[in-house]
């Protein structure tokens, strides 16, 4: 039974992977441990609920996943995608134990599967939950009723108490009632914070109500601007985020995967004035994915349109709404409420400056435009097959960048750089550590785990003497 | 098949799991939801077959309600399952069995047991029918003769698979009529069947109660179907007994007939009550409440088959034995009548989704993938 009373041997701030991982290291350690989570149980789990892999090291096949992904082309991979903006030290000790936090889940009883039917690039790096983040959490919440680990849902935490360096107790808001709790060692893991439209709009000013957030909306960052007030030192740009393209009909919080569209390279996207504003063929999706969403954010009213006809409707995964469809481009752009006459003469435009290739979408291929601005240097083929298909985009964020500075013992630093007496961190709240900028599939859930377990047993270690 | 409110609430959830995925080494379904980019009625009456309610998809989404998507592929393929039986049934004015299935069964078995005991006592007199027989062949045909027995239950029999294959039939052309001549996939199928390989979670088992995992509906599922099997077993081997051998019943304890219908028996006892006890103890939310009648009302004529079997085989000897052996035949006449027009159907259409569903992995290549 949870006893608020009592001085915790390690209190967790938060429910994801990332807590969860901290939490049951430190009680296999023989910690007590609460674990304080935000959402109500059946949404229990932070972003860690929309994942579906964890990007591990291996030297040699392992499971499900194949062939080997050393550490050297795992840092060169890391490297690319954030052009630098990363700690080399903390990036490759946690590449290293990338390998042994696989390991260890699978020795937990997580189940895996092989990589998913449309993510077969990923086979070699990624090692899929079989039923994705959802069922990963369900069996480590499982593994922490058994172990005797105390969890409190819908428990906001809103203030880490700090003192000299050392956290003494935390004050929550718990089924609605206000609450304190004191514990020997802290463990912030309570993510970033892109469900708080306010601090967004701090940034990003009304825009922001036109973002779209793909995880959870219980993500409101309110023990990391806390931490950073008392001193604690910041990592990560604060006005930046992850963001991708997705579906402009997605909800507002928790549309996750399925909102994703992967139509863009096979097809004009215009804005709100019914003009086109950047090379849709740049790259091979997903390489580009991530431009997409700060593309669109930048243009009026935060939303896009991408156009494609009959010829390239199978060329992609289906995505979760369907497509609107008609006969003409001008009726596609009524229904978009765009000015129609506009669209066709974009389109018709582009059609003009359209020279024949051969047309291969598994690769960059040689259909592009020529003499058009901006151009479309790959897969560009006539849109003149009707009917014609529309989808609008908007920016869906994914997660923020902005996080606590920590060590390679995952204790979070003051802004003078000496470490915190008893406060630790892991997940998306430190991540901005080693991913400053882009992203690597399935690497926000190595950096969880490879923490959280750090940060438990160096809690356990701590809480112990 | 309509267009109803369950065949659109599964095809939203479809369009959009076919945007996700996540759930795809779980079963059949999801592999062969990739096949398709649109999902027609006739789809989703093949897809909600092949569905074999093993609620692992429900717990690992992360659309499930309270998620405003709310996905529940096990509670919606159950509603558009319970559709394919009425729709597909023959001859199709008797399809409304299916509206109130509980009601159906449950009153139809106790009027078919109320109508076989009234006959017998009817047609016997009470020192017949009340006396201890002694176990020399044909003691049985004392209390029924076995005209009464051979001819009502065989044409019943007989009526109830024709009405199934039909129904398979009507299955079969709804969902596009493919060839049926390719043996692999037969086998593939038969063997999914027997080892209901969609009911394993991909190795570990399924969710039959909660987020945990278990092998137990798999397990109680097969000690029935194979009780059931034995004693029918039991059935055709007494048949072969009394007409090609002229050994007639009843038979010494040890003898084959016996030994494979008290197994069968037992088995059936334990599985019906196995699957009644989950029900009971499980999480309601992945499940269907509407349909709980009709599946509780065949767990329990399954149970009393063979419950009363059991209980003639142990009474033979004495005076009851005339009494137990009339409402035996009761329940056996009930099922025979009731097979076209329970949930016994979801074997026939099971098996008949994973063939198709064997066949279209041979046939078949999936949609936008890399």
């Amino acid at each position: 039974m949870v006893d608020l009373t009592q001085t915790y041997d390690v209190v967790v701030v938060g429910g994801g992977n990332a807590a969860l991982c901290a939490a049951l290291t430190a009680r296999q350690a023989g910690c007590s441990v609460l674990v304080l989570e935000h959402a109500p149980k059946a949404m229990r789990g932070g972003n860690s609920r929309h994942t579906r892999n964890l990007r591990a090291m291996h030297t040699a096949p392992a499971d499900v996943l194949t062939d080997s992904y050393m550490e050297d082309e795992y840092w060169d991979d890391l490297l690319r995608v954030t052009g630098g903006q990363t700690d080399e030290g903390l990036a490759r000790m946690t590449i290293r134990a990338s390998a042994g936090a696989f390991e260890w889940m699978r020795a937990s009883g997580v189940k895996f599967q092989p990589a998913l039917s449309g993510t077969l690039s990923l086979s070699r790096t990624n090692a899929f939950f079989q039923g994705g983040g959802k069922a990963l959490l369900n069996w480590e919440y499982m593994l922490a009723e058994q172990w005797g680990i105390d969890i409190l849902y819908d428990t906001e935490v809103t203030a880490l108490h700090m003192d000299d360096g050392f956290v003494r107790s935390a004050s929550l808001t718990c089924h609605g009632f206000p609450e304190t709790v004191k514990g020997k060692v802290f463990v912030a893991s309570s993510g970033g914070f892109q469900g708080n439209m306010e601090w967004l709009k701090h940034y990003w000013g009304e825009a922001a109500d036109n973002f779209l957030i793909r995880g959870t909306p219980y993500n409101k960052g309110r023990v990391l601007k806390n931490l950073l007030d008392q001193g604690v030192a910041a990592v990560g740009d604060p006005t930046q985020f992850h963001a991708v393209a997705i579906d402009g009909r997605a909800p507002k919080f928790d549309g996750g995967i399925v909102t994703r569209l992967d139509c863009v390279p096979f097809s004009v996207v215009v804005n709100k004035d019914g003009k086109r504003f950047y090379d849709e063929g740049e790259d091979v999706w997903p390489k580009r994915y991530a431009i997409w969403g700060r593309l669109v954010a930048q243009q009026p009213d935060q939303i896009a349109y991408s156009i494609i006809d009959s010829k390239a409707v199978s060329l992609f995964m289906p995505s979760v709404f369907p497509a609107i469809g008609a006969p003409s481009i001008g009726e596609l752009a009524e229904k978009f409420g765009l000015d129609p006459k506009t669209v066709i003469d974009t389109v018709a435009e582009y059609n003009a400056a359209v020279r024949d290739g051969k047309f291969d979408n598994t690769k960059l291929d040689e259909c592009r435009t020529e003499g058009l601005t901006p151009p479309k240097t790959h897969w560009a083929r006539k849109i003149d097959s009707p009917p014609f298909y529309g989808y609008p985009l908007r920016p869906g964020i994914t997660f923020t960048y902005l996080g606590v500075r920590v060590n390679e013992r995952a204790q979070v630093l003051m802004d003078n750089g000496v470490p915190t007496g008893n406060l630790y961190a892991s997940g998306e709240i430190m991540a901005g550590n080693i991913l400053g900028k882009g992203y690597l599939a399935g690497f926000g859930m190595t950096i969880g785990t490879v923490f959280g377990r750090i940060a438990g047993a160096e809690a356990a270690k701590h809480a112990r003497n | 098949m309509r267009e109803t409110e369950a065949v659109a609430a599964a095809r939203r959830s479809m369009e959009i799991c076919n945007a996700c995925r996540y759930c795809e080494t779980y079963c059949a379904v999801f592999p062969a939801m990739t096949l398709r980019r649109e999902f027609s009625a006739s789809d989703l009456g093949y897809l909600s077959n092949l569905c074999h309610s093993c609620r692992g998809c429900f717990y690992a989404c992360q659309y499930a309600p309270p998620h405003e998507f709310g996905i529940n592929l096990p509670q919606q393929f159950a509603l558009v399952r319970q559709q394919t039986y009425e729709e597909y049934a023959w001859p199709a004015p008797l399809a409304k069995a299916f509206q109130k299935n509980g009601v159906i069964v449950s009153a139809l078995t106790a009027g078919v047991v109320a109508l076989v005991l009234i006959l017998t006592m009817i047609l016997q007199s009470p020192d017949n029918l009340f006396a201890a027989h002694p176990m020399v062949p044909g003691a049985f045909y004392n209390v029924i003769p076995f005209g009464m027995m051979v001819w009502p239950f065989g044409l019943v029999f007989l009526f109830s698979l024709v009405a199934l294959f039909m129904g398979a039939r009507n299955f079969w052309k709804d969902a596009g009529g493919k060839d049926v001549t390719n043996m692999p996939s037969w086998s593939e199928a038969i063997s999914d069947a027997l080892t209901l390989r969609n009911l394993g979670g991909g190795g570990h088992g399924c969710n039959d109660t909660s987020e945990k995992f278990a092998q137990a509906r798999r397990h109680v599922h097969h000690t029935l179907f194979y009780g059931f099997a034995l004693c029918f077993a039991a059935t055709t081997l007494g048949f072969f007994y009394h007409h090609f051998f002229g050994w007639v019943a009843p038979y010494s304890f040890w003898r084959a007939p016996v030994l494979l219908g008290t197994l069968g028996g037992i088995g059936m006892v334990i599985g019906s009550l196995g699957l009644f006890w989950l029900k009971l103890i499980g999480d309601d939310a992945p499940t269907a409440k509407q349909l709980l009648g009709g599946e509780v009302a065949l767990l329990f004529l399954l149970f009393a088959v063979a419950l009363t079997g059991l209980l003639l085989l142990a009474f033979r000897a004495t005076g009851a034995m005339g009494m137990l052996l009339a409402i035996h035949l009761g329940f056996v006449l009930a099922f025979f009548l009731l097979l076209p027009y329970s949930r016994m159907v979801h074997g026939v259409y099971r098996t008949a989704a994973l063939l198709r569903n064997a066949i279209d992995r041979r046939t078949m290549k999936p949609l936008g993938s890399e």
